[in-house]
């Protein structure tokens, strides 16, 4: 790869170049430098962790053996990815905060204290997932985390609840969390699970995908038998679910089977579901589509994960949620469709080497409308009542957008210049997707319709003095 | 749906913007039943791309009637600010301490107060402003950088909160009864004669006998179906958005300001691109490198957003008011300065669309003067 | 470690449990997990309160873990509003709450350029 040591006009440090970069070391991004090494492409991959797994296979460089046991086989499967990754021949670079992707494909971040930037043929966005919002009351106590923030501080530090905690939602992570922490001898107070019968009767529609995918199916029993072996207190079909406390969170209330019920816990755990991260993909003002099924928007691309700005692809669950094993492959797939137009290989041999990751991806993907309807996270979770904060970072409520809309705001960006919902640091991170659906349903028109909030640089946050050293 | 909206008004105001807000508020307060048509979410606006700024300083060189037209502004507008709170009780933090605009060099310096005494000549001394060095300006802004060599200074600046403006003009609107009709664009405008008078239908639903074209960019094409020449273009700013910090800054300045919430901002930039409102690394590198040589302390801010608005520009960079000659009753009122302008657009261009007399300092903002082939201004900028 | 911490290491999902540093908290000296990030670290040792919100003055701790959230804003080094979800843990540390606004003019350490704060900062919890 080059590293031409001649400065970029009006810039004083020098111009690195690439084949192909990759944003993010999770699966995806994994599989797709693995692929394109294979073929004789020069890899960049930047990922913001230490070391490479993202966040599935977060701390697996360092994972002693009791870890490995209590956090279970699928987490360990991911070993030998990254074990492959190490071993391509990739430049991987750690610790680096990718504030900005041109659709000229400069890609410029944060590493080590300096400013960066690196010019590549074609770019992959494989950023991953994070946790769908949960804007219920009570969720901005200190004392609530998402199931996500517990597996990182599990996986990553091997750090646990102290005192029985509870858990609550919907979603396999959110189950699977609890049968880690019990596996890991940690107390569960309840798992509160808003799954209800009318979610049991729109996901057997579904049966024949479930069916085809029994390997993910078998999984997901298998744990909740787990689960009930271990007689965690487990209360189904909850809802008005809040968090109780003044300054923090002292426990969780909700309805459940037709009584208010009240747990006692000075750690909540929410999760419900996980939604694509798609801050780049949106800056880059590629084109998206509301995913009704999926409740999120996902970038729009061809069969290769190219997006409508040329020579930019998506992989893994940035594009989509479809779990680990589809997102290496279309990790793969996009890796493929890169290297053929950087010339090193033919569309025909292209079209080959993708036909059985094709085959395999179906395979992985029955599972999902099955999974997607079992799981649909409830309205009141999403679209929450005039009290509850919306914007963490703002504390804007439900009530003042609606509000906003009633003054004749008919989408997020001008919400967003009324009340400075998504202004804050997390850039909508936190309550793009509950600003859509508010809006959305407060006009009686289409997600689709309404859009989402623009995003723009900096994805990450930089410094004045640094962009000025851009300059 | 096709009938003609049974509604009737007495002005068509095409443009929600701060122009188009500013003129149905003041229409409204005149009394008028006001049709406020507006575009949806993802349009261009340039209203949601504003610095805040209600300045006065280095405007008008070479064009004293827009000197005086800005003043004139500046000076109603704490009537505005207050009408708005009766109104609506959104205080839009009007604050009008006297502005800097700095300079890093002597030949900057020679330059600035050469521009700012044309300005007090040509108004015959109606025009405060100081030149201070260094030392003077310490005094009032404890942060400034080295490199500053001094600044102009007029008590006649200020700013206010540009979201909270439109917000409250919104709100206001709404109070007095304007039909605010949203998520509507406006490309069909068609005239009749009705009894010796013009009567005016928007995409063949909205009728009244006065239409206002306040819809920025918009308003180049709608002009010439209605005998108006408004030949505007656009023209980006960039501006960075830095967190909330204690306060640092008292005053506004030219390029930096600190908003009544804490945050930073920084601009601008004034670029051709056309439609394109993106940001480039570029441009917001060399703001950032401007913003540390200002102010040092701010090496540390960190960036929460960046954007880049569309300023709807003029040839030479002045407003344009008219109505129209051909069809009495149509109006065009398009500037770059909405928030400057906005006391002046709802407590004098209102009123003059509402049948008042046109006031004086505006008879040299015709669109007609681009049609002078001898129209040689100097340009605003 | 204190009893009433939210969370600690578990030697049962191979923390290394002795393994400790010691860090500044708030001008105290702090025992914390070795190995992680400053967030995980200072939720083990029993912090619960990283954050005051600059808009209403409401405590704030972190949420998401994973740097998409800037709840775990805490000042680190002198330096104010870092991600310490993202921050690797290092001995010797000096780490704050970050408790209002940051102060640009006090960080700039100039006495001759200190002002009177016209905008309090927000009262913590």
């Amino acid at each position: 790869m080059a590293f031409d040591t001649s400065p970029q006009a009006g810039t004083s440090h020098p111009v690195d170049t690439a084949d192909i970069a990759i944003i993010g070391a999770g699966p995806a991004g994994m599989a797709a430098a693995i692929v394109a090494r294979r073929h004789g492409a020069s890899v960049v991959l930047l990922d913001e962790q230490a070391a490479a797994g993202g966040q599935i296979y977060r701390g697996i460089t360092t994972a002693p053996a009791e870890r490995l046991d209590v956090l279970g086989a699928d987490y360990g499967a991911g070993a030998s990815l990254v074990a492959a990754f190490a071993a391509c021949g990739a430049r991987h670079i750690t610790g680096a905060a990718v504030w900005q992707v041109t659709a000229e494909r400069q890609v410029h971040y944060l590493n080590e204290g300096g400013v960066r930037s690196l010019r590549a043929d074609r770019v992959l966005l494989c950023t991953g997932a994070m946790e769908r919002p949960f804007p219920i009351p009570g969720w901005t106590l200190p004392g609530v985390l998402t199931a996500g923030a517990a597996q990182i501080l599990l996986k990553g530090s091997g750090v646990a609840p102290t005192r029985p905690v509870v858990l609550a939602g919907c979603g396999p992570l959110l189950y699977l969390l609890g049968w880690q922490y019990v596996r890991a001898g940690v107390p569960i107070a309840a798992i509160v699970d808003t799954t209800d019968g009318a979610d049991y009767r729109r996901a057997i529609r579904h049966a024949g995908g479930a069916l085809a995918g029994w390997r993910y199916l078998k999984k997901g029993l298998s744990l909740m038998a787990a689960l009930k072996q271990a007689k965690v207190p487990f209360y189904k079909g909850a809802t008005e679910l809040h968090v109780l406390g003044k300054e923090q969170a002292t426990g969780l209330g909700f309805v459940s089977g037709g009584t208010l019920r009240m747990v006692d816990s000075p750690l909540v755990l929410l999760h419900q579901g996980v939604v694509p991260n798609t801050q780049f993909s949106w800056s880059l003002r590629a084109k998206h589509q509301w995913d009704e099924a999926q409740l999120c928007w996902s970038p729009v691309t061809d069969a290769w994960g190219e997006l409508d700005v040329p020579g930019i692809f998506v992989a893994g669950d940035s594009g989509g949620i479809g779990g680990a094993r589809v997102a290496a492959l279309q990790g793969e797939l996009a890796g493929l469709a890169a290297v053929t137009q950087n010339g090193k290989l033919t569309a025909a041999i292209r079209n080959n080497l993708a036909a059985p990751l094709r085959a395999e991806m179906r395979e992985h993907l029955f599972i999902r409308p099955f999974l997607d309807a079992l799981y649909r996270p409830k309205k009141a979770n999403r679209i929450p009542a005039d009290d509850t904060v919306v914007c963490r970072c703002e504390e804007v409520t439900a009530g003042d957008i609606r509000g906003y809309v009633g003054l004749g705001c008919s989408g997020p960006n001008q919400a967003k210049s009324f009340g400075r919902c998504g202004m804050g640091p997390c850039q909508g991170r936190q309550c793009g997707l509950t600003v859509t659906e508010l809006i959305a349903d407060k006009r009686g028109v289409s997600p689709e319709e309404i859009g989402y909030f623009r995003i723009r640089p900096p994805i990450k946050p930089i410094t004045l003095g640094e962009l000025a050293r851009e300059a | 749906m096709n009938n003609i909206n049974s509604n009737t008004s007495d002005v068509i105001v095409i443009g929600g913007g701060l122009v188009g807000s500013a003129v149905s508020y003041g229409l409204a307060r005149q009394g008028a039943r006001v049709t406020l048509l507006d575009e949806g979410d993802q349009a261009f606006r340039a209203s949601r791309g504003n610095f805040g700024l209600v300045w006065v300083q280095g405007k008008g060189y070479g064009m004293t009637s827009y000197a005086r037209w800005t003043r004139l502004s500046a000076g109603l507008w704490p009537q505005l600010a207050q009408a708005l709170l009766d109104d609506t009780g959104v205080d839009v933090h009007l604050q009008q301490p006297g502005g800097f605009c700095f300079t890093f060099s002597d030949e900057e310096m020679e330059e600035r107060r050469h521009r700012m005494q044309s300005i007090q000549d040509e108004l015959g001394g109606d025009y405060p402003f100081e030149m201070l060095d260094r030392q003077d300006v310490i005094a009032r802004v404890p942060a400034l950088g080295p490199a500053v060599t001094g600044a102009s200074y007029t008590p006649m600046d200020g700013h206010t909160n540009p979201l909270k403006l439109l917000r409250a003009l919104h709100a206001a609107n709404l109070k007095r009864g304007v039909n605010y009709i949203s998520g509507q664009s406006a490309k069909n405008v068609s005239t009749q004669a009705r009894a010796g008078a013009s009567l005016f239908t928007v995409e063949g639903r909205w009728q009244a006998p006065r239409v206002v074209l306040a819809a920025g960019l918009g308003n180049r094409a709608l002009a010439e179906a209605l005998g108006l020449h408004a030949p505007v273009v656009p023209n980006r700013g960039q501006v960075l958005v830095g967190e909330r910090t204690a306060r640092f800054l008292d005053y506004p300045t030219l390029n930096v300001r600190q908003t009544d919430e804490g945050t930073i901002q920084l601009g601008d930039s004034m670029e051709e691109v056309g439609f394109n409102d993106n940001v480039t690394t570029d441009v917001l590198a060399s703001i950032a490198q401007r913003g540390v040589r200002t102010f040092p302390v701010l090496a540390g801010l960190r960036l929460v957003r960046a954007w880049g608005a569309l300023r709807v520009m003029s040839p030479d960079g002045f407003p344009i008011y008219q109505e129209s000659p051909k069809y009495p009753g149509a109006f065009v009122t398009t500037c770059h300065s909405g928030v400057t302008l906005a006391a002046a657009h709802a407590l004098r261009v209102a009123p003059w669309i509402n049948g008042a007399s046109r006031p004086n300092e505006i008879g040299a903002f015709q669109g007609d003067r681009f049609l002078n082939p001898n129209y040689r201004p100097a340009h605003a900028h | 470690m204190p009893t009433d911490s939210l969370f600690q290491p578990l030697a049962q999902a191979g923390a290394h449990t002795a393994k400790t540093v010691t860090v500044t908290f708030n001008g105290e000296p702090l025992q914390v997990p070795a190995g992680s990030s400053v967030a995980a670290a200072l939720l083990a040792a029993g912090v619960k309160r990283f954050r005051n919100s600059p808009v209403s003055g409401v405590a704030r701790a972190p949420y998401c873990m994973m740097g998409v959230c800037f709840e775990c804003l805490l000042e680190i080094d002198g330096e104010p509003n870092r991600q310490s979800c993202l921050v690797a843990l290092e001995a010797g540390m000096s780490i704050r709450t970050q408790d209002g606004m940051r102060d640009l003019l006090a960080e700039s350490h100039d006495p001759a350029t200190a002002l009177t704060q016209t905008m309090e900062a927000p009262h913590g919890v």
